[in-house]
């Protein structure tokens, strides 16, 4: 995609290919009159990292991800983005049945002047954009008449069509079936192979077993751990974190040994 | 694309033909041609008279009007995201009306009446901003509570003022104004109301891929990159500015806004670069085809505040049954 259409005031600086494209120093968050929610946060995203954020309801994984996208004002510590970024919001309610390579068109608001709509460029790199992920042939359909699958995909298109390198998804594939999940968990490890930064939030161990390449483990403010998911997602790190029982099976997906924790209801 | 400005062309033709005196369309033009290049006359100075003093001043400002009031509310209903919103309900109208009702009830002139509705126009929406305002941000649902706040306020003090009037001069002038007339069109008001309505409009023109993004919700728009705030306050001033201007030459003209944003989603669906041109052009053509009636089937005229809302009001809610509200969600 030609570089040249991205505005530089959203690339904060120059960005080798291991210098981390999204940085979060020593952030905390609270609410006024609250306890601190989150405290010395720090978390650093580079290309081609897949990092899935876990923690229970309610312990601020949703506000890690709105302060890395500058919807929240960290009450201390930094946030740095060095490239332009797609936010994929958990709870999305459209009023207006916009076809999909409209809401797609939507991304390019940053690169335009407040007074000027979008040009026949800016349609072009919409209509790629739904193209890399695979839903040229819905462009013409209304967005809410789309399954949650593939409405996440046209979100994720929408940060390509903005010209992102990092993308923020608050739990994407919750309240999908199966196949939806699928669809967006397949679409994340497919970008993040092309060199994307990605950081989304999850309730699901496996889907962050499945894709994430690292892991952040929210245990409460001030206990942030990050690692390697093979490493930090274990029956006893997720059973400290839930307070449930959980167990790893091991299961041979054609040749491949895999494993999964999965917990135990009940 | 070109069926619509045509069609609102040939209303204004027929328009400008219609009445006491009639004129034939074909007529009609060529009077008006007749301004650019000379052709031999075939119609009297009395239809020219009718034509060019009398009726065309009068269908310019319906056009200008209906067409303001109609983007007005295709803008407001996308920059707060409700079916529900008019003009009326951000207060502006009810603000107007109680400085144009004011200065009649002073018994001051048109030019005070005309200054009175715009400050009070513009009061109302200030009123709104100070009391939605949380931390900095005016959430929606403070916005438009504010709103419906404010309007039953000004409300309020408009039933006050028709109550202390003078009941035998100033209360039916009142009264008349309030429902909202073109009867007293002049080329002066079209300039009084050309200068608001257009710099209104042409923002809300220029603005309104935007509001696109904007009717995503704050969070979405301001992770796109869009300015939230000063883009939504920039719109509530332009319609507010549009919403003034027409209540100060007219009166209220109520069920144009609401109406018109409704029918223009379902012809041309949701999207503000095609809506908001498209429901200025209905407006325009709506407000003419409704005002001329209102001067044309019974000998004395009746106010086109209640025909709109007569009329309006019903065939709107036939064709929201036959189309189930399209390019809404959920409906």
């Amino acid at each position: 995609m030609p570089d040249q259409l991205a505005s530089p005031e959203s690339l904060a600086g120059p960005t080798s290919v291991d210098a981390p494209l999204l940085e979060l120093r020593g952030l905390g968050f609270q609410h006024k009159g609250h306890p601190w929610l989150l405290r010395n946060v720090e978390l650093d995203v580079k290309s081609g990292d897949l990092v899935a954020v876990l923690a229970p309801n309610g312990r601020g994984k949703s506000t890690l991800l709105r302060c890395a996208a500058g919807l929240a004002k960290p009450t201390e510590g930094t946030v740095v983005r060095h490239s332009a970024f797609g936010y994929v919001p958990q709870a999305h309610q459209v009023v207006f049945a916009f076809s999909a390579l409209d809401m797609v068109l939507m991304g390019r608001a940053r690169h335009l002047g407040p007074l000027s709509a979008p040009r026949p460029v800016d349609h072009e790199v919409a209509a790629r954009a739904l193209a890399r992920v695979g839903m040229s042939h819905l462009a013409r359909r209304a967005y809410p008449s789309l399954s949650g699958g593939e409405q996440q995909l046209v979100l994720i298109a929408r940060a390509i069509a903005s010209q992102a390198r990092l993308l923020i998804l608050d739990e994407p594939a919750s309240a999908l079936d199966l196949s939806n999940q699928a669809m967006v968990l397949g679409m994340l490890a497919d970008l993040a192979a092309d060199g994307w930064a990605v950081l989304f939030s999850t309730h699901q161990p496996e889907h962050a077993q499945a894709i994430a390449t690292r892991v952040a483990l929210l245990y409460g403010p001030g206990d942030l751990r990050v690692g390697p998911t093979d490493e930090l997602i274990d029956e006893a790190s997720l059973s400290e974190l839930y307070g449930i029982r959980l167990r790893r099976v091991s299961f041979n997906d054609d040749g491949a040994e895999r494993d999964r924790i999965i917990p135990l209801y009940g | 694309m070109v069926a619509l400005p045509l069609l609102v062309l040939v209303i204004a033709v027929v328009a400008l033909g219609m009445g006491r005196l009639w004129i034939a369309p074909v007529k009609v033009v060529r009077i008006l041609v007749d301004n650019v290049i000379g052709l031999g006359p075939d119609w009297s100075d009395t239809e020219a008279n009718v034509v060019e003093r009398l009726r065309a001043p009068r269908v310019v400002l319906s056009l200008l009007i209906g067409g303001g009031l109609a983007c007005c509310g295709a803008v407001l209903q996308g920059v707060l995201r409700n079916p529900l919103v008019a003009p009326q309900i951000i207060g502006v109208s009810s603000g107007a009306s109680f400085g144009g009702a004011l200065a009649i009830a002073m018994g001051l002139g048109t030019a005070l009446l005309v200054c009175g509705a715009f400050v009070f126009g513009l009061a109302a929406l200030l009123l709104v901003f100070l009391m939605g305002r949380v931390d900095g941000r005016t959430p929606l649902l403070m916005l438009v509570l504010s709103g419906v706040v404010v309007a039953a306020f000004f409300s309020a003090l408009v039933s006050g003022l028709t109550y202390v009037s003078d009941p035998q001069q100033r209360l039916p002038a009142i009264v008349f104004w309030l429902l909202g007339s073109l009867a007293t069109a002049s080329w002066d008001k079209v300039a009084i109301a050309v200068m608001p309505i257009g710099a209104g409009v042409a923002v809300m023109m220029a603005l309104r891929w935007r509001i696109n993004v904007l009717s995503l919700g704050d969070e979405d728009a301001q992770a796109l990159g869009v300015r939230v705030e000063l883009l939504r306050w920039t719109l509530l001033v332009a319609t507010t500015v549009v919403v003034a201007g027409a209540v100060a030459v007219t009166g209220v003209i109520g069920w144009v806004g609401l109406v018109v944003a409704h029918l223009g989603r379902m012809l041309v669906g949701p999207d503000h670069r095609v809506l908001v041109p498209v429901s200025f052009l209905i407006g325009a053509g709506y407000l003419t085809a409704m005002d001329t009636v209102a001067r044309t089937v019974i000998a004395s005229e009746i106010p086109i505040g209640i025909l709109t809302a007569l009329v309006g009001g019903p065939a709107f809610f036939a064709l929201l049954r036959r189309t189930r509200g399209r390019g809404w969600v959920d409906a």
